[in-house]
């Protein structure tokens, strides 16, 4: 296990290198928006990637409610922050593709309004886990997670119409795609998943080594306090 | 004692008690209306913009109000240990939880009431679609508000600064209810649309997250 | 046209160094314990 890190290190910048030529060099200008579209190479897999590791969080959140496995929890808070980051991209490359193509910084269309919409509520798990003094925070975090999951196709819905309601432009566009693009599309996005892999692992391992140490601190106060108030 | 015995024993306790003291009531009504004032003075549109506004105020204003409600839900039951003889009791818990929503929808609905008329007059409202509706969405918006509130004031109950915390979980969550509210307070005030997408909607939304809060409360009370 | 081009994605790398240093630091904060630890 230990030896798959540094490989899959290896791969992932690889494949980002690759990924970053095929963005701005292979894949063909657009025609109608120039070069500046090729930040869709970078904006959609990170989308994907988010939603990815915000499932991801839900799994574990949904396997620690029903088994308390400390690990599940440790994955669940590993992957809401990397999936927050990657997030946090997508929000930042949407409205530095949408001004100089349709001159606006945001429109509230569904797909940048959805993401907004996560980014929210996975902060918003990140405060609870922060602020939280109870002992049992993972069991609290983790049903917010489920809440903010089950939130999740009803934001969909809830934009989809009003949008229909209220048509305004669309930041992406739609359509089909040529094969050269979808191809620097899927690179980098096997870049990305395999970015995040990382990132999150080393963000798990993190937690896992931070308890450990709490646990043995802990520990060590106990047997501390135990020895002195002996001697009294 | 019935689950359904005991959830109105404990309502009718809660209204009771606050009828009495009138401790939270009159800081809601008081902030409710300076909300409605300072909207007025924030947003002076004219009659036929108002109404393509108007939803969005008035459920902002009653959001904000229905915090300060929702804010105080579990503090009786802090001061007096009572969440610890649920814990211990086999009493069911959702009967607990299902009597402080039913208690905060009470006191939110209690609010709206008194504020619309303000709100009519100040923005000089009349529904120009079918206004029977209105009640509907309101009830159905404000108990999708009080039903996620009153579970994460639950949550939110060992938390460093409390008060912020009940807030910054419910809005994100509640954001495909409020888009719901507005719309179809919008529609029916305009007339310009059927709101029945959104009543759809809401009814789902609540639904959906009264199921919810009643399979994970008993978790969260054993969590604090 | 192209600045915006670059400034997207330099954004998207400078978000996840960020982060990455973000761990780095707490790496490094965790690791200054363990050796506390260890003296004990």
């Amino acid at each position: 296990m230990k030896r798959a890190f540094p490989v899959l290190a290896i791969v992932t910048a690889v494949l980002l290198s690759w990924g970053l030529y095929q963005a701005l060099v292979v894949a063909p200008t657009e025609q109608t928006m120039g070069d500046v579209q090729r930040i869709f190479y970078y904006h959609v897999p990170s989308a994907w990637t988010a939603f990815v590791l915000f499932f991801v969080n839900l799994i574990a959140s949904i396997i620690y409610l029903a088994s308390r496995n400390a690990k599940a929890d440790a994955l669940a808070v590993a992957a809401a922050e990397v999936g927050v980051v990657f997030c946090t991209v997508v929000l930042v490359t949407g409205p530095i593709w949408a001004r100089p193509v349709w001159g606006i910084w945001w429109t509230w269309d569904l797909r940048l309004t959805l993401t907004l919409v996560l980014w929210l509520i996975y902060v918003s798990y990140l405060m609870l886990r922060r602020f939280s003094t109870s002992g049992q925070t993972p069991l609290i975090a983790a049903v917010l997670a489920v809440f903010g999951a089950l939130d999740v196709p009803l934001v969909y819905f809830s934009i989809w119409f009003f949008r229909t309601q209220h048509p305004q432009p669309v930041i992406g566009g739609g359509g089909s795609i040529d094969p050269r693009m979808l191809h620097a599309l899927l690179i980098n996005w096997l870049a990305f998943s395999c970015f995040a892999t990382l990132v999150c692992w080393s963000r798990y391992r993190l937690e896992i080594l931070r308890r450990e140490i709490d646990e043995t601190q802990a520990l060590e106060a106990l047997l501390e306090g135990g020895v002195s108030g002996g001697r009294r | 004692m019935s689950a359904a015995s005991l959830t109105l024993a404990t309502l009718a306790k809660d209204l009771r008690l606050e009828w009495r003291s009138k401790d939270a009531i009159n800081a809601m009504l008081f902030f409710a209306l300076l909300v409605v004032v300072i909207f007025s003075f924030s947003f002076d549109p004219t009659a036929e913009e108002s109404r393509h506004i108007a939803g969005g105020l008035v459920w902002v204003a009653f959001l904000f109000a229905a915090v300060v409600a929702l804010n105080q839900t579990w503090a009786r039951e802090l001061r007096n240990q009572v969440l610890d003889a649920y814990r211990v009791s086999p009493a069911p818990a959702n009967a607990l939880f299902l009597a402080k929503v039913l208690g905060n929808f009470v006191f939110v609905s209690v609010l709206e009431a008194l504020m619309t008329p303000l709100f009519v007059v100040f923005y000089n409202l009349r529904a120009l679609g079918p206004a029977y509706q209105l009640p509907i969405v309101a009830a159905l918006g404000t108990w999708a508000l009080v039903v996620n509130g009153t579970f994460f004031a639950a949550m939110s109950l060992r938390t460093r600064s409390r008060e912020i915390m009940l807030p910054l979980l419910l809005f994100p969550i509640s954001i495909p209810a409020l888009v719901a509210m507005v719309e179809a307070t919008n529609s029916i005030l305009t007339g310009e649309y059927s709101a029945r997408f959104w009543v759809v909607l809401l009814a789902a939304y609540d639904v959906l997250f009264t199921m919810a809060s009643l399979f994970l409360f008993e978790t969260v009370l054993h969590a604090e | 046209m192209n600045a915006y081009l670059y400034s997207a994605y330099a954004a998207t790398w400078i978000i996840h160094i960020f982060y990455l240093g973000v761990l780095a630091r707490r790496y490094a904060r965790l690791r200054k314990e363990i050796e506390e630890l260890k003296r004990k």
